[in-house]
């Protein structure tokens, strides 16, 4: 028995993806193994821990409940994506953050990781609706993707250092979009 | 002189690679590899009769399907049972795969490899595996009733039992003014890291070596005992943990099933073999932990003093007990806290049910000893109407008593001596963080406008950085790069940012020079693992051991070549120079040059070195007699014994006049773990161990059913808390150094989970008016407990007659 | 965890979707926004050969203001109804209720039609459409069919829905002037399935009630419409007494819910629950009728509240 394979085609991070797959196959799995963007990490497949966020459109979507045949001609965006987001800027360590992105590692806003990259494409989201959210609209906005290390206190405060950082860089004398910025990206290793 | 960068909030090395996808966890790793996936028992005690795998093997893309008769020698063997203990009198492991028999639901019963996982889970599900049930023994009591049994060769279910006696028990409390007996239950969880178990591993057939990875919290002891199964010279295996997606305990135990299976078929199919563990089977087949039942008698004196504790318990060590146990033993001691308990006596009882296995899960026993300590602290507080801190207070070891010697042993076997810590000055700042003595006020107000509040509070202490033995290698390379490994994992601590910030400073190089390697047995062969806040202590000490020793060997060449003493040196930045004359200088990169006579020049810095530069001696070998090539050190950290960090929680709670809704409406820490590495990351720690206990607390538990069953074996009914269920925490820190190790320090991993639930049952119980002895509570179950209470069913607390009576419409039983 | 094989189908048009479900039957699942499907196929609880996945069907993503009700097509995410600002001012209950519905990532995937055919007692909208005494425009071999909500309902997960028939649209109507409603439930976390759950709608003329009625989410197993008028109806909102109607009116939800005991409460305390919900909902529906003045002793009790439920009251879910 073969099973009949589909191609997918789909915009991921800008470019045009192709992959022929099992229509049960996850976008999940899709993005993760056979276009090898592992960046997108599943946690339950069952659509509770938003580890596997990422955004269809600018909608964030839990891609283990989702198909990669039914994202056929979408745009979808992970983590990988994140930096190549018109407010991203070049940090230290020469990586292309967004604003989400930078204030997680400015705020420890993570420990192990796993749940770090739905919970940025959550925010990323979030943010572009929400400018400038109060502490509890920002723990409500990340209610819907579970973390076991870091008891979300740094997670609500990335989330209020993003909306900052986003601010600094929308301001008028900021850079261009999509110019790498030269300026206040603080170093990692130094102390803050 | 640079700015010392121990104690520094720095922001972490890991995190830029973390937060842009570079991230490299188990699942990331072997594109291409085959996947496996079990058929696990269904049942919770049963035979296993007969296995039909015929159909599945008609599917394309199945490569393997393998049960117990198919695995040769050792592998078929039972697996290790890898702590013995005098007491384990009746250990049982079980079989990579089931033999004969399966003792808990999720038990693997036959291992399927196939192109991939979707295939292979279609082949698992046409596999028939016939069962004989037999009788079921879940829960302590049914466990301790011994009626049914989980091993047919291990009487009443008992596994182990252990007393540890000091003192008199039975004439101090025969003597004592006042005695209470308490019943203390604390029920079964889980460690549940976001990223599951998971094992990848490639056979090089040319090389006859194995390379496995696992996402494990000890990567050198999964190395020695898969090379033991697998019947290889350890040479020949190597074990890696990549990026580890949380553990909090459960990837201390090893080798897992998978971790012996999976590299095994990876040898015999000569293809690489990848099994992630998905969240269903982290459920039933990982491990739990936390299930104990408790019954507490203490006698104590009009002033609330200890005269006598004597303590018994029942642990749920679920089918099998390949990690011994070690945690009822943490139990058994820890309970005592910061106490002075007057003669003591403990008994535990560690016994089989039909369950997933139990192994050390974040606080390892410590939370429910804290449970039973500080739930009796209130009831004797409320006995004699003495304010709860007032009477912890009165029986707090002081400082002027350390070392404390306890006279038990504790989980490494040796003395349970507390080595340092300030019990009364915790106290006080957390009484002045949460507001204690102007609590009276804020309850007045709330009960006004007809609400109920509560304040609770607990304490704890934790013997962290246990033995053996850490260590680490330190290595410069020309470039001025620092190379640092450790053996043990991390699993999200930051290990790559604190030990680069112990070698920036003991060194004197940048902090992004310095590169830390984790759980790598091609890199540290020697090590233990990450558990019991261990890391910073054992590893943070080897660390710091081994750049003193590559700084000497640096300042001896350093000297040598700039014609100084050794004693005029100081090493800034990278560079080597002389104290008040900095021209007088080179770079760490140029002595790690010098160090290292080299025969070939392949670029610059080589040609510096070769065996014709510098300062050549005819009359001396290129490497003097004792000296090493290169600009490295190797030193091992090995503690007499464990030290002890301690902490206090105190937390408002709020709880809905009708519907019994618990609210945490403050959460106070104060924390002890001597002077903190990076107290960013200590915050960190206990921020997430503080969620955790909530979680353990108020809404996480292992619901299983008469028959064995799991009922709650996904995320949507095992309820780990979200933001929204997790209060702002407030800290502050204490820095009390231990005297046992080069940097002062104690662990911190543990420490934020140990006392939530004594904490949050303390502070419903003082908004409520009665006991609560089990957690974690529901508002149903606290709803339920009301209305018992208005039945007349629980005696109120003394201190809370008047003012508790319940609502109107909650005294209201519904028809 | 990953799903059984099927044969994927991607229909355009509904007459073509209704055809393959003809074809396939009883082995045929559609699959809208699989929030709650998807769990279960990738637990394997449910394979069913083929899934009919209509994502792709034209002209099933409106949402039609009628002045009389609102229609909802098939492919109307959860968050497109929360979003909709025509739609909130048409039938406020319908963002009062959808925002409740698990989390934004699942709202912006998850189709309101699609809760609703699931028919999970647990569910939101189910509640919400009997309140609203709507439909579901079902579309068969044999042409289009309006499924009243009560007839709708069979059981728990069970529908009058034929293998072989699709559910285009869910119609909600709209409340008589004068009426306001409200959305309660209490979740073991936000986003959880809530342990128990209600719609209100009370219309007020004059300061009086002339009508009221909840509908009830986890302590029902089908939809169901409780007529609080008898409690509620000819009481005067400025009335000492009116604290006493709500007692009543809470009193009438606890005699007509049935819950279950499951491993997160028992039936007594969802009974006990989903009435204070009742209680503490119908003042905030009776204060967005423009009604005026309700009497102080039917809001006391919504101050003491500690949970988080109620939408529009700071501390809600938005």
């Amino acid at each position: 028995m073969n099973e009949m394979l589909h191609e997918v085609t789909l915009t991921v991070n800008g470019v045009r993806r192709t992959a022929s797959v099992p229509a049960r196959r996850l976008l999940s799995d899709f993005l993760r193994h056979d276009l090898t963007l592992t960046g997108t990490h599943v946690g339950c497949e069952h659509g509770v821990c938003g580890a596997c966020t990422v955004l269809v459109g600018d909608e964030p979507v839990r891609s283990c409940l989702m198909f990669a045949v039914s994202a056929q001609g979408l745009e979808v965006t992970t983590v990988e994506g994140l930096g190549l987001r018109p407010d991203a800027r070049d940090c230290a360590t020469g990586q292309s953050m967004n604003p989400v992105q930078q204030a997680f590692t400015e705020c420890h806003g993570l420990q192990c990781g796993f749940c770090t990259p739905g919970l940025l494409t959550t925010v990323t989201a979030y943010l572009d609706d929400h400018l400038d959210p109060t502490s509890d609209e920002a723990r409500e906005a990340i209610s819907g993707n579970l973390c076991r290390c870091t008891g979300y206190q740094n997670i609500v405060k990335s989330v209020l250092r993003a909306a900052e950082i986003k601010a600094e860089r929308r301001a008028p004398d900021a850079a261009e979009p999509g110019e790498p910025h030269p300026g206040p990206v603080a170093a990692e290793g130094v102390p803050s | 002189m640079s700015t010392r960068l121990f104690g520094a909030p720095i922001k972490r090395k890991e995190d830029p690679r973390l937060v842009t996808g570079g991230g490299r966890y188990l699942d990331d790793l072997g594109h291409g590899a085959l996947a496996a996936a079990f058929v696990r028992s269904p049942h919770a005690h049963a035979r296993v009769v007969d296995i039909d795998a015929d159909d599945a093997f008609e599917l394309d893309g199945v490569l393997g399907i393998y049960a117990h008769d198919d695995l040769p020698g050792k592998v078929g063997e039972p697996l290790p049972l890898l702590i013995p203990h005098p007491a384990l009198t009746h250990g049982r492991t079980g079989y990579a795969l089931a033999r004969d028999e399966v003792n808990h639901v999720g038990e693997p019963v036959v291992m399927v490899v196939a192109t991939d996982r979707y295939v292979a889970e279609d082949a698992c599900q046409r596999i028939r595996v016939r069962y004989e049930p037999l009788p079921v023994v879940v829960g302590i009591e049914t466990a301790r009733d011994g009626a049914a049994r989980v091993h047919s060769d291990v009487p009443g279910n008992v596994a182990a039992h252990l007393t540890q006696v000091v003192g008199d028990v039975d004439a101090a409390l025969a003597s004592a003014p006042h005695t209470l007996t308490l019943e203390l239950d604390i029920e079964r969880s889980a460690s549940t890291p976001l990223e599951g178990r998971g094992v990848y591993a490639r056979w090089d057939d040319e090389r006859d070596e194995l390379r496995m990875y696992s996402s494990t919290q000890t990567s050198t002891g999964v190395r020695a005992a898969v090379a033991a199964k697998l019947d290889l010279p350890l040479a020949k295996v190597e074990c890696i943990a990549p990026d580890v997606g949380g553990g909090f305990g459960v990837k201390i135990m090893h080798p897992w099933p998978e971790e012996v299976l999976v590299p095994w078929a990876a040898r015999r199919l000569g293809h690489p073999v990848k099994w992630t563990e998905d969240r269903r089977e982290h459920f039933v087949a990982a491990a739990h932990e936390r299930g104990q039942l408790h019954t507490v008698t203490v006698g104590f004196d009009d002033d609330g003093h200890l005269l006598g504790l004597d303590v018994k318990f029942w642990h749920d060590n679920g089918a099998y007990t390949p990690y011994g146990i070690i945690v009822p033993i943490i139990t058994s001691t820890q309970l005592l806290g910061p106490y002075k308990p007057g003669a003591y006596r403990v008994k535990f009882w560690s016994l089989y049910t039909n369950t997933v296995l139990v192994t050390p899960y974040r606080g390892a026993g410590r939370p429910q000893g804290c449970f039973a300590m500080e739930r009796t602290m209130d009831a004797i507080a409320d006995r004699l109407g003495l304010d709860r801190a007032e009477v912890r207070a009165r029986n707090f070891i002081l400082p002027s008593e350390m070392p404390y010697d306890h006279g038990l042993l504790f989980q490494d076997g040796r003395p349970l001596r507390y080595d340092s810590g300030d019990f009364p000055a915790t106290l006080s700042k957390l009484k002045a963080l949460v507001g204690w003595d102007d609590f009276a006020t804020e309850r007045a107000a709330a009960t006004a406008q007809g609400r109920k509040i509560g304040l609770g509070i607990g304490c704890y202490v934790e013997g962290t950085g246990v033995g053996p033995y850490e260590g680490s290698h330190v290595q410069v390379e020309t470039s001025g790069r620092v190379n640092v490994s450790i053996g043990l994992t991390s699993q999200g601590q930051g290990h790559e940012t604190v030990f680069a910030q112990i070698v920036a400073d003991e060194l004197g190089v940048r902090m992004e020079d310095v590169f830390v390697t984790t759980g790598d047995t091609r890199k540290m062969g020697y090590a233990v693992g990450t558990f019991a806040s261990r890391a910073a202590v054992m590893s943070g000490s080897a660390v710091a051991l081994a750049a003193r020793q590559v700084r000497a060997k640096a300042l001896r060449i350093a000297a040598d070549a700039l014609e100084v003493s050794a004693d005029d040196l100081e090493i800034v930045d990278g560079t080597v120079q002389v104290k008040g004359a900095p021209s007088a200088s080179m770079t760490l990169g140029t002595v790690s040059v010098l160090s290292n006579p080299l025969r070939y020049a392949f670029d610059e810095a080589a040609q510096a070195a070769t065996q014709f530069a510098g300062t050549f001696d005819p009359d001396r070998p290129p490497v003097a007699a004792g000296d090493e090539p290169g600009l490295e050190g190797k030193d091992f950290y090995s503690p007499t014994q464990a030290t002890f960090a301690n902490g206090m929680h105190a937390a408002i709670v709020e709880t809905d006049p009708v519907t019994a809704e618990i609210r945490i409406l403050r959460y106070c820490v104060v924390h002890d773990c001597g002077p903190m590495i990076n107290p960013l990351i200590v915050e960190g720690q206990v921020h997430g161990g503080v969620a955790q206990g909530v979680g353990g607390a108020l809404y996480e538990r292992m619901v299983y059913d008469e028959s064995g069953q799991l009922l709650n074996a996904s995320f949507m009914d095992f309820l780990m808390p979200y933001a929204s269920e997790v209060p702002t925490i407030e800290t502050d820190h204490l820095e009390t150094p231990s005297p046992l190790n080069p940097l002062g320090i104690k662990g911190a991993g543990e420490a934020g989970c140990i006392p939530v639930s004594a904490v949050i049952a303390s502070a419903i119980e003082d908004a409520e008016g009665f006991a609560i002895t089990r957690m974690p509570i529901s508002p149903s179950e606290l709803w339920g407990l009301r209305r018992r209470y208005a039945a007349g069913e629980i005696t109120p607390l003394r201190r809370a007659s008047p003012r508790s009576e319940p609502a109107d419409r909650a005294e209201e039983p519904t028809p | 965890m990953k799903p059984a094989p099927f044969e994927y189908h991607a229909p355009r048009s509904v007459e073509e979707a209704v055809a393959v479900l003809a074809e396939v039957g009883h082995d045929g699942k559609v699959l809208a926004g699989g929030q709650s499907l998807i769990p279960i196929l990738n637990m394997r609880l449910a394979s069913p050969g083929h899934l009919i996945d209509i994502n792709h069907v034209t002209g099933l993503d409106d949402i039609e203001i009628t002045s009389d009700s609102v229609r909802v097509g098939a492919l109307v995410r959860h968050s497109g109804l929360e979003r909709s600002d025509s739609t909130h001012a048409a039938l406020p209950l319908l963002r009062q209720a959808v925002v409740n519905v698990a989390h934004p990532a699942i709202r912006n995937r998850g189709t309101t039609v699609g809760s609703i055919a699931h028919a999970d007692a647990a569910g939101e909208m189910p509640a919400v459409l009997a309140l609203c005494d709507g439909t579901v425009e079902v579309v068969g071999p044999h042409g289009i069919r309006e499924v009243g909500w009560q007839h709708f309902f069979l059981g728990a997960l069970e529908t009058v829905l034929a293998p072989d028939e699709l559910a285009v649209a869910t119609r909600f109507n709209r409340m008589p002037p004068g009426t306001g409603t409200a959305f309660a439930e209490s979740a073991r976390r936000s986003g959880d399935y809530a342990l128990a759950g209600v719609a209100v709608r009370v219309t007020v003329s004059d300061g009086v009630v002339s009508a009221a009625a909840a509908s009830f989410v986890s302590v029902t197993d089908v939809p169901s419409v409780l007529d609080l008028t008898p409690a509620l109806g000819g009481r005067e909102l400025a009335d000492a007494g009116f604290g006493s109607a709500l007692d009543q009116a809470a009193e009438a939800v606890r005699e007509h819910v049935a819950p279950e005991t499951d491993i997160h409460a028992s039936a007594d305390y969802r009974r006990m629950l989903v009435a204070e919900l009742t209680r503490r909902a119908l003042p905030i529906a009776i204060s967005r009728s423009n009604a005026a003045f309700v009497h102080e002793s039917a809001v006391a009790t919504v101050s003491s509240r500690t949970n988080a439920a109620f939408e529009g009251l700071g501390g809600g879910r938005r």
